[in-house]
């Protein structure tokens, strides 16, 4: 196979197709879809709406629930941790607050309960791999927030409630497009670098379903930056944490409340207890299901194992049945297929292009339709390009965004997508980037109220965990946002909660034998264990290679 | 070590790579990280965004008959064959610990936690070794000259995989450096749009109030309605 500057010879053919049609496209808009066309193309194309890739949940609060057969899996399968090798009279850690999860929104809520009044030392943070290996440092394009003399609170409102299809929960979004600004002030006073104009302003970039540019980034590279500061901040507080230590289990009271957690050392392989007053869950999402089949852009740890703990406790979840799939994922070369090709390269002028080099839709979409419409693209037409491991995908044509704002635009907004691409010799400043959709955020997830209260006493949630501030869809740069704005809230009301006078009752895992007597009822052909904590990527045939290897060296 | 690559039954083109000394046959197309679950690694340490964002999985190697020691990025890195690799479970660098609001944009903010930036040798070799390609040396270099802007551009796109840190002859952790120069600069070198503050301001006042009420009550038509309806100012559209 002859590769000519990171693309097969192959492939070359369909670019000279782009580079011929770029000047022409320069001023040409695409039309967007209106709701009816919307729906078509998701009824036909989005994996959501395809029953081959869903079943309905069978045991539990929830119980009757249409979700991915992967989320389904996690929630059909018994604890890893036999309740009965845990010894609750043992407290290894005794705190005020628990957070379950270190990436933007745990860390956000432990600075917050830490400004808000909670000791340090009354504080613990435990994650399951390192602090900050998290789907925060990998955001790429922004973070919303209405500032702008022309645009304004409710009109971010509309977006994400329109972009969500109108299934979001009201007050929750309230709390989102409110917070934003003053999120963007408190991050401005850390000393995060939000990229600016000359003139001091912050540069906003439009997003998908955004209608007006409020995307306030630092270059692509939005949540490592973001995130670097929070953690800086967390180690200069001397907020406690464990890294290497997930929780597999919530602990219950005799009142049903949660009340603390057992967490597994993946070094050690030891168990301890944490008693707590309040808990939040900031686990994030379920990425690592790879939900369809789909590879994903999310980190190694996202395996929703917080979910499949609060629901064993007796959570409600909500709006699981929503996957959002980005629209673009990287297609080629095979070494990097399904990371992320950020939206911002859409926000800056691309366009998403077919074999032909015409456009195929409106760039900038909200994401579960533009996503459909890549699909549709590869599966319904032939007008997709094919990669040597037949993989299907179609252009983003990213050269064009030179065209549109000038040299240097690319290195100067793009250095992580120009970098990783440049590392399999493709330069972005003159060759499109073949994409398509990849696994990337979980819509739903724990239900909460505005104060991150779930519907257990002593429990909050706030982040990609939750469900309810997306309905189903969410746009770009509502996570960044969405992590700080009920990370802040969360962390807040357990800082309420520490002011009052309260027991945490006695410690049980009454609910643990209880979800096995219900797992036991339906007879599963499968004996599958959650949480899943780190996905397996070492297969069978592996394995067979290693004693067959061994046999020929005998 | 053996140069040949070799062609298995299901014609997957393989290298021979070796991971902390054992020899793997691979296929040639993986990168670094997959490989090594492909050779049976279960990856706790080592691993985290598996991406390029993350700095978790800094690994070092040389190649069959070449005497340089090289570094990248596990994730990011594809095989090659007679690779022979380790990866760098772990940096020990402890950050200073600083609050921000009593600092300067200036260099003796930087020695003060950071003194060792002073005993830099300027060999450059932090630069070399940096997976992301940063001029490292330059921004260790323009914090002890007190230049704190260029220090925190230069050092923007640091994943703080730490491997300069382990490189240093003069034991200085640049990454955390990078990282107090950027606090630095984005809190004091540049200021806060007035415009943010002024919707700060009227977010607090509930001067959206009435208009959130409205929006709440309406019906599901009503929102579809409006949705539709709404302008767009900034983008041009068909």
């Amino acid at each position: 196979m002859k590769m000519i500057r990171g693309y097969p010879e192959d492939m070359r053919k369909s670019i000279d197709n782009v580079n011929k049609t770029r000047n022409k496209r320069i001023d040409q808009i695409i039309e967007d879809l209106s709701l009816k066309e919307r729906k078509e193309v998701l009824d036909n194309f989005h994996p959501d709406y395809n029953p081959k890739f869903k079943r309905n949940i069978s045991w539990g609060g929830n119980k009757g629930d249409d979700v991915p057969n992967e989320v389904a899996d996690v929630i059909e399968a018994y604890p890893m941790v036999n309740p009965d090798d845990i010894d609750l009279n043992q407290i290894d850690y005794d705190v005020n607050v628990l957070i379950i999860g270190a990436g933007g929104a745990g860390t956000s809520a432990a600075l917050w309960a830490n400004y808000s009044g909670v000791p340090k030392e009354e504080i613990l943070l435990v994650t399951k791999l390192r602090l900050g290996d998290c789907n925060t440092v990998m955001a790429q394009g922004g973070i919303q927030a209405a500032d702008r003399p022309v645009d304004s609170p409710l009109i971010h409102y509309m977006d994400a409630i329109g972009g969500g299809h109108f299934e979001n929960k009201p007050e929750l979004v309230k709390a989102l497009v409110s917070d934003a600004p003053k999120i963007i002030k408190w991050h401005k006073d850390l000393g995060v670098m939000y990229d600016c104009t000359e003139d001091g302003s912050f540069i906003e970039n439009p997003g998908g379903g955004t209608s007006r540019n409020r995307m306030h980034c630092s270059k692509d590279y939005t949540g490592l930056e973001m995130f670097r500061t929070l953690k800086d901040e967390i180690i200069n507080k001397e907020v406690p944490y464990l890294e290497f230590s997930p929780a597999v289990e919530l602990i219950t009271n005799e009142t049903g409340g949660i009340a603390g957690a057992v967490l597994y050392n993946i070094e050690t392989k030891q168990y301890f207890v944490v008693r707590a007053k309040t808990i939040i869950l900031t686990t994030g999402g379920f990425g690592r299901l790879h939900v369809a089949g789909f590879p994903t852009s999310n980190h190694y740890g996202a395996t929703m194992d917080g979910v499949v703990m609060a629901y064993r406790a007796g959570a409600k979840l909500r709006d699981l049945d929503a996957t959002q799939f980005h629209p673009t994922g990287a297609a080629f070369p095979e070494q990097i297929v399904g990371l992320l090709i950020t939206e911002k390269v859409r926000s800056l002028g691309g366009q998403v292009l077919g074999r032909n080099g015409e456009q195929i839709c409106y760039p900038l979409e909200p994401r579960d339709v533009e996503a459909s419409s890549i699909i549709k693209c590869c599966a319904a037409t032939d007008n997709y390009i094919e990669t040597p491991t037949q993989m299907r995908g179609v252009w983003l044509d990213s050269p064009l965004i030179e065209e549109i704002k000038g040299k240097g635009t690319i290195m100067n907004n793009l250095s992580a997508m120009h970098r990783m691409m440049n590392r399999f010799d493709i330069d972005i400043t003159v060759d499109p980037i073949l994409v398509y959709p990849t696994l990337h955020y979980q819509n739903g997830g724990v239900e909460h109220d505005e104060s991150c209260h779930t519907s257990l006493k002593g429990l909050l949630a706030a982040g990609e965990i939750s469900g309810g501030v997306h309905g189903k869809n969410r746009l770009m740069g509502n996570s960044l946002l969405e992590i700080n704005v009920f990370g802040r809230r969360a962390g807040i009301t357990a800082a309420n909660e520490y002011k009052k006078k309260s027991t945490t009752g006695k410690l049980s895992l009454a609910h643990v034998h209880k979800s096995i007597k219900a797992l036991d009822a339906l007879n599963l052909k499968d004996k599958r264990y959650s949480p899943t904590i780190l996905p397996e990527y070492r297969s069978d045939v592996v394995r067979d290679r290693l004693v067959q290897l061994y046999e020929e060296s005998l | 070590m053996s140069k040949t690559k070799t062609k298995q039954e299901n014609e997957t083109l393989t290298v021979k790579i070796y991971i902390m000394g054992s020899a793997h046959e691979v296929p040639e197309s993986l990168t670094i990280m997959k490989a090594m679950e492909y050779a049976g690694f279960k990856i706790k340490r080592g691993a985290g965004c598996r991406a390029g964002f993350c700095g978790a999985c800094g690994t070092v190697y040389r190649k069959a008959g070449d005497y340089r020691l090289y570094a990248a990025l596990a994730c990011q890195t594809q095989v090659e064959d007679g690779m022979v690799l380790t990866q760098l479970p772990f940096v020990p660098a402890p950050k200073g610990i600083y609050d921000v609001d009593s600092l300067q944009p200036t260099a003796s903010s930087i020695l003060k936690f950071y003194p060792e930036v002073a005993r830099c040798l300027s060999c450059n070799a932090c630069s070399k070794v940096c997976p992301q390609e940063i001029q490292v040396m330059d921004f260790v270099q323009y914090s002890l000259q007190g230049q704190i802007d260029k220090a925190a551009e230069v050092s923007f796109d640091c994943v703080q995989c730490g491997l300069c840190a382990i490189r240093c002859p003069a034991e200085i952790p640049q990454y955390h450096v990078g990282m107090l120069a950027r606090r630095l600069h984005g809190k004091y070198n540049t200021s806060t749009p007035e415009t943010l503050l002024e919707r700060v301001e009227e977010i607090e006042n509930g001067v959206f109030e009435e208009g959130f009420k409205e929006l709440i009550s309406l019906s599901k038509d009503g929102l579809k309605k409006r949705y539709t309806e709404r302008d767009f100012v900034d983008q041009k559209k068909a």
